[in-house]
């Protein structure tokens, strides 16, 4: 198989995340509208998006940041904002979720960052389980030699991939990127690219990729989900969007294609 | 859309956020209370932040304390000297110091040295999704860093303070010692000739009150700081007026209640 190509495993009999009718809205501006989305184990879907859409305010109300003002997400067959904050962590072990900026703890070096959710999580570690997935961690994202470092160190592409193993520790069932590859130069991009399909095949995750970038998009998806002023105007996947009647998504086409 | 214009405010703008933030405040120390007493217990992290608080600010206290009791001591002198009571120096010095000065010089060298850290801090990890980053990955960041500081500021400044009154005398004795020549063991018998359990107690919980004044404001500040880099300025520099502020207010109330006592 061609690097970085996606091979289809998608288990269409299970579903990992159900969004039903969503709506969220911010005093008087509504983010989203009637949103619904069904994403299946071991699927990747990108929503993609301009800037300003909803698509960040998606992706944190379903790992339960935000809460929804109508309608329901369902993680792994739990309702997100209806379950204690206890059952919630205990979902949250189950789901990874890489930041925009990264979010990483600046004041610990990249073996911290990595070995801190580990440690509050998981009781009765011993240093060398630790280590060991610290270690492997490092290695799925190619950072094995940056382990004392600190985050502020690190390049752009580096602090994507250390936000990435830092989820990854946890060995989690879904993962949410929230623009994976805003900020970086191309080459970068398609490594992250290239990189996010690796940990699907490796961890065997299923994934919600937010994007606005179509090479992204094109190439990490099986299905994508189009966010046009806070409802999915079309999904399917990336050829089935990208050959629809509808204008808005045309002229989203054509302006990143021009770009 | 206008957002902005057409909110309706109950009072008006101002009035109401001033109520909202006291409300949120409030909110924000019950749910301190909460969580302080549920497990799990960091306590690695809260004998880190008493390193970071304690340690850290004993330089600057040793200074301030030596130099206050030093000041103190020369300007009490010719009113004193004026009445023929030179002698009544050590005691009175000792009661100002141990009621007074010292809780208070402490807690306002913290105010400013650890609330501001504490909030800019916190600001800088919420606004660089730090503190959701915790979320995601099921640690309770409330837990993690705020009930740790807050536990740890009111451990911390209440040694600080008697350390505080400590260096504040043996300054005060430096100038007593080299104007009348009067030995260590005097000066001490003097300073503490009319200081109460009282007075120790009074000055013990007053520290406690202010430690944990500093500790909730900082981080309630730099926990809801929004607007990126300039609102971690704006919620740092509120931090310390309002702890300040707090920390006067506080300074009235106990006194009230322990000249109440005193008096009963």
């Amino acid at each position: 198989m061609e690097k970085g190509k996606k091979q289809n495993s998608v288990n269409k009999e299970e579903t990992v995340i159900k969004i039903n009718r969503l709506y969220k809205s911010f005093d008087e501006l509504e983010v989203l509208k009637n949103v619904n989305l069904t994403v299946y184990r071991g699927e990747n879907v990108a929503v993609l998006g301009k800037s300003g859409s909803g698509k960040s305010v998606l992706i944190k109300i379903i790992a339960g940041l935000l809460k929804p003002d109508k309608g329901e997400v369902t993680v792994l067959g739990k309702t997100v904002d209806k379950i204690s904050g206890k059952e919630l962590d205990e979902l949250r072990l189950h789901m990874g979720f890489s930041f925009q900026s990264s979010a990483l703890y600046d004041s610990m070096s990249v073996y911290k960052n990595l070995a801190f959710p580990l440690i509050m999580n998981v009781k009765n570690l011993t240093q060398k389980q630790v280590d060991t997935a610290v270690e492997e961690a490092l290695e799925a994202v190619g950072l094995e030699d940056k382990i004392d470092e600190l985050p502020a160190d690190l390049s752009g592409g580096q602090r994507k991939r250390l936000g990435i193993a830092r989820t990854l520790i946890l060995k989690p069932e879904i993962m949410l990127y929230d623009e994976p590859t805003s900020g970086l130069d191309p080459i970068t991009c398609a490594e992250i690219n290239t990189l996010i399909i690796e940990v699907q095949e490796r961890y065997k995750t299923s994934s919600v990729i937010i994007t606005h970038d179509l090479t992204c998009a094109k190439h990490t998806c099986d299905r994508l989900a189009m966010l046009i002023d806070g409802a999915f105007l079309k999904i399917g996947t990336f050829e089935e969007v990208l050959n629809t009647d509808e204008e808005q998504i045309k002229k989203f086409f054509a302006y990143n294609f021009i770009q | 859309m206008n957002t902005i214009d057409s909110k309706k405010y109950f009072f008006s703008k101002g009035i109401d956020s001033y109520l909202e933030g006291v409300y949120k405040g409030y909110q924000f120390t019950i749910r301190f209370f909460k969580e302080a007493f549920v497990l799990p217990f960091h306590w690695r992290e809260i004998i880190n932040q008493c390193f970071e608080i304690g340690l850290k600010s004993l330089s600057l206290i040793t200074l301030t304390a030596f130099i206050v009791g030093v000041v103190f001591t020369k300007q009490s002198r010719p009113s004193l000297e004026n009445f023929g009571a030179v002698s009544w120096l050590p005691s009175l010095i000792g009661i100002a110091i141990v009621r007074a000065l010292g809780p208070l010089v402490t807690a306002l060298i913290c105010a400013g040295k650890v609330g501001s850290s504490i909030s800019a801090e916190l600001g800088s990890m919420k606004v660089t999704e730090q503190i959701e980053a915790m979320e995601v990955s099921a640690i309770n960041p409330f837990k993690y860093l705020v009930v740790t500081r807050v536990i740890a500021t009111t451990i911390s400044i209440p040694i600080l303070a008697l350390y505080c009154s400590f260096v504040g005398l043996i300054g005060s004795f430096y100038n007593v010692h080299n104007q009348e020549a009067t030995s260590f063991e005097i000066f001490y018998k003097n300073a503490f000739s009319n200081i109460s359990f009282l007075d120790i107690f009074s000055s013990v919980t007053k520290s406690i009150v202010y430690g944990f004044t500093i500790g909730i404001i900082g981080c309630y500040k730099g926990y809801f700081a929004t607007q990126g880099t300039r609102g971690v300025g704006k919620a740092t520099n509120q931090a310390v007026v309002l702890a300040i502020f707090a920390i006067f207010f506080e300074e009235v109330i106990i006194v009230q209640v322990v000249n109440w006592i005193r008096y009963f």
